[in-house]
Protein backbone atom coordinates (compact mmCIF):
# COMPACT_ATOMS: atom_id res chain seq x y z
CA UNK A 1 0.00 0.00 0.00
CA UNK A 2 1.15 3.52 -0.75
CA UNK A 3 2.64 5.23 2.28
CA UNK A 4 2.72 9.01 2.64
CA UNK A 5 4.84 10.66 5.33
CA UNK A 6 3.78 13.73 7.30
CA UNK A 7 6.62 15.66 8.91
CA UNK A 8 5.98 17.10 12.36
CA UNK A 9 7.99 20.22 13.24
CA UNK A 10 7.98 22.12 16.55
CA UNK A 11 4.81 24.16 16.14
CA UNK A 12 3.09 22.01 13.50
CA UNK A 13 -0.68 21.99 14.04
CA UNK A 14 -2.24 20.10 11.16
CA UNK A 15 -0.01 17.05 11.06
CA UNK A 16 -2.68 14.78 12.52
CA UNK A 17 -5.31 16.17 10.13
CA UNK A 18 -2.98 15.47 7.20
CA UNK A 19 -2.46 11.90 8.44
CA UNK A 20 -6.22 11.46 8.66
CA UNK A 21 -6.69 12.82 5.11
CA UNK A 22 -4.10 10.36 3.80
CA UNK A 23 -5.90 7.50 5.52
CA UNK A 24 -9.29 8.62 4.16
CA UNK A 25 -7.77 8.74 0.66
CA UNK A 26 -6.69 5.12 0.97
CA UNK A 27 -2.97 5.34 1.76
CA UNK A 28 -1.00 4.64 4.91
CA UNK A 29 0.06 7.75 6.83
CA UNK A 30 3.55 7.67 8.38
CA UNK A 31 4.59 10.13 11.07
CA UNK A 32 8.02 11.66 10.35
CA UNK A 33 10.06 13.80 12.74
CA UNK A 34 11.86 17.03 11.82
CA UNK A 35 14.97 16.19 13.83
CA UNK A 36 15.76 12.90 12.09
CA UNK A 37 17.39 12.09 8.77
CA UNK A 38 14.87 9.30 8.09
CA UNK A 39 12.01 9.25 5.58
CA UNK A 40 11.09 5.70 6.72
CA UNK A 41 10.69 4.51 3.14
CA UNK A 42 7.61 6.62 2.35
CA UNK A 43 6.45 7.15 -1.25
CA UNK A 44 5.38 10.79 -0.82
CA UNK A 45 5.65 13.56 1.77
CA UNK A 46 3.32 16.19 3.21
CA UNK A 47 4.70 19.23 5.04
CA UNK A 48 1.72 20.26 7.18
CA UNK A 49 0.36 23.59 8.35
CA UNK A 50 0.99 25.29 11.65
CA UNK A 51 3.39 27.83 13.08
CA UNK A 52 6.77 26.09 13.13
CA UNK A 53 9.20 27.86 15.46
CA UNK A 54 6.51 30.43 16.20
CA UNK A 55 6.95 31.95 12.71
CA UNK A 56 10.18 33.50 14.05
CA UNK A 57 12.70 34.90 11.52
CA UNK A 58 10.28 34.27 8.60
CA UNK A 59 7.40 31.79 8.36
CA UNK A 60 8.85 28.35 7.62
CA UNK A 61 12.43 29.64 7.50
CA UNK A 62 13.89 27.89 10.54
CA UNK A 63 12.02 24.66 9.77
CA UNK A 64 13.46 24.70 6.24
CA UNK A 65 16.89 24.17 7.84
CA UNK A 66 15.70 21.10 9.83
CA UNK A 67 17.68 17.85 9.53
CA UNK A 68 14.88 16.03 7.69
CA UNK A 69 14.65 18.79 5.06
CA UNK A 70 17.95 17.56 3.58
CA UNK A 71 16.21 14.25 2.81
CA UNK A 72 13.04 16.00 1.63
CA UNK A 73 15.06 18.17 -0.78
CA UNK A 74 16.94 15.09 -2.10
CA UNK A 75 13.72 13.11 -2.53
CA UNK A 76 12.00 16.01 -4.28
CA UNK A 77 14.92 16.27 -6.72
CA UNK A 78 14.45 12.58 -7.54
CA UNK A 79 10.75 13.14 -8.28
CA UNK A 80 9.03 12.11 -5.05
CA UNK A 81 5.65 13.87 -4.64
CA UNK A 82 5.92 16.57 -1.95
CA UNK A 83 2.94 18.70 -0.85
CA UNK A 84 3.36 21.79 1.33
CA UNK A 85 0.21 23.10 2.98
CA UNK A 86 0.23 26.63 4.45
CA UNK A 87 3.28 26.62 6.75
CA UNK A 88 4.55 23.69 4.65
CA UNK A 89 4.21 25.86 1.52
CA UNK A 90 6.21 28.55 3.29
CA UNK A 91 8.93 25.95 4.07
CA UNK A 92 9.07 24.82 0.42
CA UNK A 93 9.46 28.44 -0.68
CA UNK A 94 12.16 29.03 1.94
CA UNK A 95 13.96 25.85 0.83
CA UNK A 96 13.76 27.11 -2.80
CA UNK A 97 11.90 23.99 -3.88
CA UNK A 98 9.15 26.33 -5.09
CA UNK A 99 9.43 29.81 -6.55
CA UNK A 100 8.28 32.96 -4.80
CA UNK A 101 7.80 33.93 -1.17
CA UNK A 102 4.97 34.44 1.31
CA UNK A 103 4.56 37.69 3.20
CA UNK A 104 2.09 39.12 5.71
CA UNK A 105 -1.45 39.47 4.37
CA UNK A 106 -1.86 42.83 2.64
CA UNK A 107 -4.70 43.80 4.99
CA UNK A 108 -2.57 42.94 8.04
CA UNK A 109 -5.03 40.51 9.63
CA UNK A 110 -5.27 36.78 10.09
CA UNK A 111 -8.02 35.37 7.88
CA UNK A 112 -10.04 32.16 8.21
CA UNK A 113 -12.68 31.29 5.64
CA UNK A 114 -13.93 28.62 3.28
CA UNK A 115 -12.13 29.61 0.10
CA UNK A 116 -13.09 28.91 -3.50
CA UNK A 117 -10.19 28.07 -5.77
CA UNK A 118 -9.67 27.13 -9.40
CA UNK A 119 -7.30 24.24 -10.05
CA UNK A 120 -5.14 25.74 -12.81
CA UNK A 121 -2.85 22.77 -13.41
CA UNK A 122 -4.35 19.28 -13.32
CA UNK A 123 -1.19 17.42 -14.35
CA UNK A 124 0.76 17.62 -11.08
CA UNK A 125 1.30 14.71 -8.69
CA UNK A 126 -1.23 16.31 -6.31
CA UNK A 127 -3.93 17.50 -8.77
CA UNK A 128 -4.23 14.83 -11.48
CA UNK A 129 -7.63 13.61 -10.23
CA UNK A 130 -9.23 17.03 -10.81
CA UNK A 131 -10.98 17.93 -14.07
CA UNK A 132 -9.41 20.80 -16.03
CA UNK A 133 -10.55 24.10 -14.58
CA UNK A 134 -12.13 22.44 -11.55
CA UNK A 135 -13.48 24.87 -8.96
CA UNK A 136 -13.19 23.69 -5.37
CA UNK A 137 -13.82 24.99 -1.86
CA UNK A 138 -11.40 24.26 0.99
CA UNK A 139 -10.59 26.11 4.23
CA UNK A 140 -8.00 28.89 4.29
CA UNK A 141 -6.44 30.18 7.52
CA UNK A 142 -3.30 32.26 7.57
CA UNK A 143 -1.71 35.52 8.59
CA UNK A 144 1.15 35.48 6.12
CA UNK A 145 -0.19 34.09 2.87
CA UNK A 146 0.58 36.88 0.43
CA UNK A 147 2.33 35.22 -2.51
CA UNK A 148 4.93 37.43 -4.12
CA UNK A 149 7.75 37.03 -6.59
CA UNK A 150 9.72 39.16 -9.02
CA UNK A 151 7.80 40.15 -12.16
CA UNK A 152 9.89 37.86 -14.39
CA UNK A 153 9.27 34.92 -12.00
CA UNK A 154 5.51 35.56 -12.11
CA UNK A 155 5.65 35.71 -15.92
CA UNK A 156 7.53 32.39 -16.02
CA UNK A 157 5.12 30.69 -13.55
CA UNK A 158 2.12 31.91 -15.55
CA UNK A 159 3.68 31.07 -18.91
CA UNK A 160 4.77 27.56 -17.97
CA UNK A 161 1.62 26.49 -16.16
CA UNK A 162 3.23 26.48 -12.74
CA UNK A 163 0.38 28.40 -11.11
CA UNK A 164 -1.44 25.41 -9.64
CA UNK A 165 -4.32 27.15 -7.82
CA UNK A 166 -5.91 30.57 -8.03
CA UNK A 167 -8.26 32.29 -5.55
CA UNK A 168 -11.82 32.87 -6.77
CA UNK A 169 -14.37 35.43 -5.50
CA UNK A 170 -11.92 37.25 -3.18
CA UNK A 171 -8.17 37.53 -2.94
CA UNK A 172 -7.80 36.87 0.81
CA UNK A 173 -4.21 38.05 1.31
CA UNK A 174 -3.01 40.25 -1.52
CA UNK A 175 -1.30 37.47 -3.48
CA UNK A 176 -0.05 38.57 -6.91
CA UNK A 177 -2.39 37.42 -9.71
CA UNK A 178 -4.63 35.74 -7.07
CA UNK A 179 -2.08 32.91 -6.85
CA UNK A 180 -3.03 30.43 -4.10
CA UNK A 181 -0.49 27.73 -4.90
CA UNK A 182 2.27 26.78 -7.29
CA UNK A 183 4.07 23.71 -8.58
CA UNK A 184 7.65 23.11 -9.63
CA UNK A 185 8.49 22.49 -13.27
CA UNK A 186 8.35 18.71 -12.88
CA UNK A 187 4.97 18.77 -11.13
CA UNK A 188 6.00 16.63 -8.16
CA UNK A 189 6.38 19.50 -5.65
CA UNK A 190 3.21 21.50 -4.96
CA UNK A 191 2.50 24.14 -2.32
CA UNK A 192 -0.61 26.12 -1.45
CA UNK A 193 -1.86 28.28 1.40
CA UNK A 194 -5.41 26.78 1.74
CA UNK A 195 -5.89 23.46 3.54
CA UNK A 196 -7.12 20.46 1.52
CA UNK A 197 -6.68 18.16 4.53
CA UNK A 198 -9.57 19.95 6.29
CA UNK A 199 -12.01 19.04 3.49
CA UNK A 200 -11.77 15.27 3.28
CA UNK A 201 -14.66 13.90 5.30
CA UNK A 202 -18.39 14.65 5.14
CA UNK A 203 -19.51 16.31 8.35
CA UNK A 204 -16.13 17.93 8.96
CA UNK A 205 -15.49 20.07 5.88
CA UNK A 206 -16.71 23.37 4.41
CA UNK A 207 -20.42 23.95 3.86
CA UNK A 208 -21.79 22.92 0.47
CA UNK A 209 -25.06 23.65 -1.31
CA UNK A 210 -26.16 20.18 -0.26
CA UNK A 211 -25.43 20.24 3.45
CA UNK A 212 -23.43 21.93 6.16
CA UNK A 213 -19.77 20.91 6.57
CA UNK A 214 -20.15 18.45 3.76
CA UNK A 215 -17.32 19.52 1.47
CA UNK A 216 -14.66 16.95 0.58
CA UNK A 217 -12.93 18.77 -2.29
CA UNK A 218 -9.57 18.27 -0.58
CA UNK A 219 -9.62 14.49 -0.86
CA UNK A 220 -8.50 14.52 -4.50
CA UNK A 221 -5.15 16.05 -3.56
CA UNK A 222 -4.29 12.84 -1.75
CA UNK A 223 -5.92 10.41 -4.18
CA UNK A 224 -4.00 12.22 -6.94
CA UNK A 225 -0.72 11.45 -5.19
CA UNK A 226 -1.69 7.80 -4.78
CA UNK A 227 -2.64 7.61 -8.48
CA UNK A 228 0.60 9.23 -9.61
CA UNK A 229 2.59 6.73 -7.53
CA UNK A 230 0.64 3.69 -8.70
CA UNK A 231 0.94 4.70 -12.35
CA UNK A 232 4.62 5.66 -11.99
CA UNK B 1 33.51 41.12 22.63
CA UNK B 2 32.99 42.43 19.10
CA UNK B 3 29.55 42.40 17.53
CA UNK B 4 28.56 42.01 13.90
CA UNK B 5 25.35 43.79 12.96
CA UNK B 6 23.35 42.57 9.96
CA UNK B 7 20.43 44.65 8.71
CA UNK B 8 17.75 43.22 6.44
CA UNK B 9 14.92 45.12 4.73
CA UNK B 10 11.93 43.99 2.70
CA UNK B 11 12.61 44.61 -0.99
CA UNK B 12 11.83 48.21 -1.90
CA UNK B 13 9.45 47.29 -4.71
CA UNK B 14 7.34 44.96 -2.55
CA UNK B 15 4.53 45.85 -0.21
CA UNK B 16 5.65 46.00 3.44
CA UNK B 17 2.39 45.40 5.36
CA UNK B 18 4.02 46.18 8.74
CA UNK B 19 5.33 49.49 7.49
CA UNK B 20 1.97 50.26 5.92
CA UNK B 21 0.18 49.59 9.23
CA UNK B 22 2.53 51.92 11.13
CA UNK B 23 2.23 54.59 8.43
CA UNK B 24 -1.55 54.41 8.89
CA UNK B 25 -1.16 54.85 12.65
CA UNK B 26 1.04 57.92 12.12
CA UNK B 27 -1.66 59.51 9.98
CA UNK B 28 -4.23 58.79 12.71
CA UNK B 29 -1.91 60.49 15.23
CA UNK B 30 -1.76 63.56 13.04
CA UNK B 31 1.90 62.99 12.11
CA UNK B 32 1.51 64.02 8.51
CA UNK B 33 5.17 64.84 7.85
CA UNK B 34 6.03 61.22 6.96
CA UNK B 35 4.87 59.77 3.67
CA UNK B 36 6.02 56.18 4.19
CA UNK B 37 7.36 53.74 6.79
CA UNK B 38 9.31 50.58 6.05
CA UNK B 39 10.26 48.07 8.75
CA UNK B 40 13.23 45.74 8.59
CA UNK B 41 15.25 43.53 10.90
CA UNK B 42 18.54 43.98 12.75
CA UNK B 43 20.61 40.96 13.81
CA UNK B 44 23.39 41.41 16.39
CA UNK B 45 25.90 38.57 16.47
CA UNK B 46 28.27 38.59 19.42
CA UNK B 47 31.54 37.09 18.23
CA UNK B 48 33.59 34.82 20.44
CA UNK B 49 37.08 36.06 19.50
CA UNK B 50 38.44 38.23 16.76
CA UNK B 51 36.46 39.21 13.66
CA UNK B 52 38.63 37.77 10.92
CA UNK B 53 37.94 37.79 7.18
CA UNK B 54 36.80 34.18 7.55
CA UNK B 55 34.27 35.16 10.23
CA UNK B 56 32.99 38.02 8.08
CA UNK B 57 32.67 35.70 5.10
CA UNK B 58 30.70 33.23 7.22
CA UNK B 59 28.37 35.97 8.43
CA UNK B 60 27.90 37.22 4.86
CA UNK B 61 26.84 33.71 3.80
CA UNK B 62 24.48 33.44 6.78
CA UNK B 63 23.03 36.88 6.04
CA UNK B 64 22.29 35.87 2.45
CA UNK B 65 21.13 32.30 3.08
CA UNK B 66 19.40 32.35 6.47
CA UNK B 67 18.85 35.81 7.96
CA UNK B 68 17.26 37.00 4.71
CA UNK B 69 15.24 35.45 1.90
CA UNK B 70 16.45 37.01 -1.34
CA UNK B 71 13.02 36.55 -2.91
CA UNK B 72 11.44 39.05 -0.53
CA UNK B 73 14.29 40.83 1.28
CA UNK B 74 17.68 42.52 0.81
CA UNK B 75 20.69 42.52 3.15
CA UNK B 76 21.35 46.24 3.37
CA UNK B 77 24.40 46.29 5.67
CA UNK B 78 26.89 44.18 7.59
CA UNK B 79 28.78 46.24 10.19
CA UNK B 80 31.44 45.26 12.74
CA UNK B 81 31.28 46.98 16.14
CA UNK B 82 34.27 46.84 18.50
CA UNK B 83 34.14 46.17 22.24
CA UNK B 84 32.96 49.71 22.96
CA UNK B 85 30.14 49.49 20.43
CA UNK B 86 31.85 51.85 17.97
CA UNK B 87 31.97 50.98 14.30
CA UNK B 88 35.27 49.17 13.75
CA UNK B 89 37.31 50.44 10.83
Amino acid sequence: MTSIGVVTFPGSLDDRDAQRAIRLAGATPVALWHGEHDLKGVDAIVLPGGFSYGDYLRCGAIASFSPIMAEVIDAAAKGMPVLGICNGFQMLAEAHLLAGGLIRNSHGSFICRDQRLRVENTSTAWTNEFDDGAEITIPLKNGEGGFIAAAETIARLEGEGQVAFRYLDVNPNGSINDIAGVTNERGNVVGLMPHPEHATEEGFGPDTALAMRNGTDGLKFFTSAIRSLVSA
Amino acid sequence: MPTIVVEVMPKAELLDPQGKAVAGALIRLGKTRFSAVRIGKRFELTVDGEVTDAVLAEVTDLANDMFSNSVIEDVVSITVLDNSGAVAS
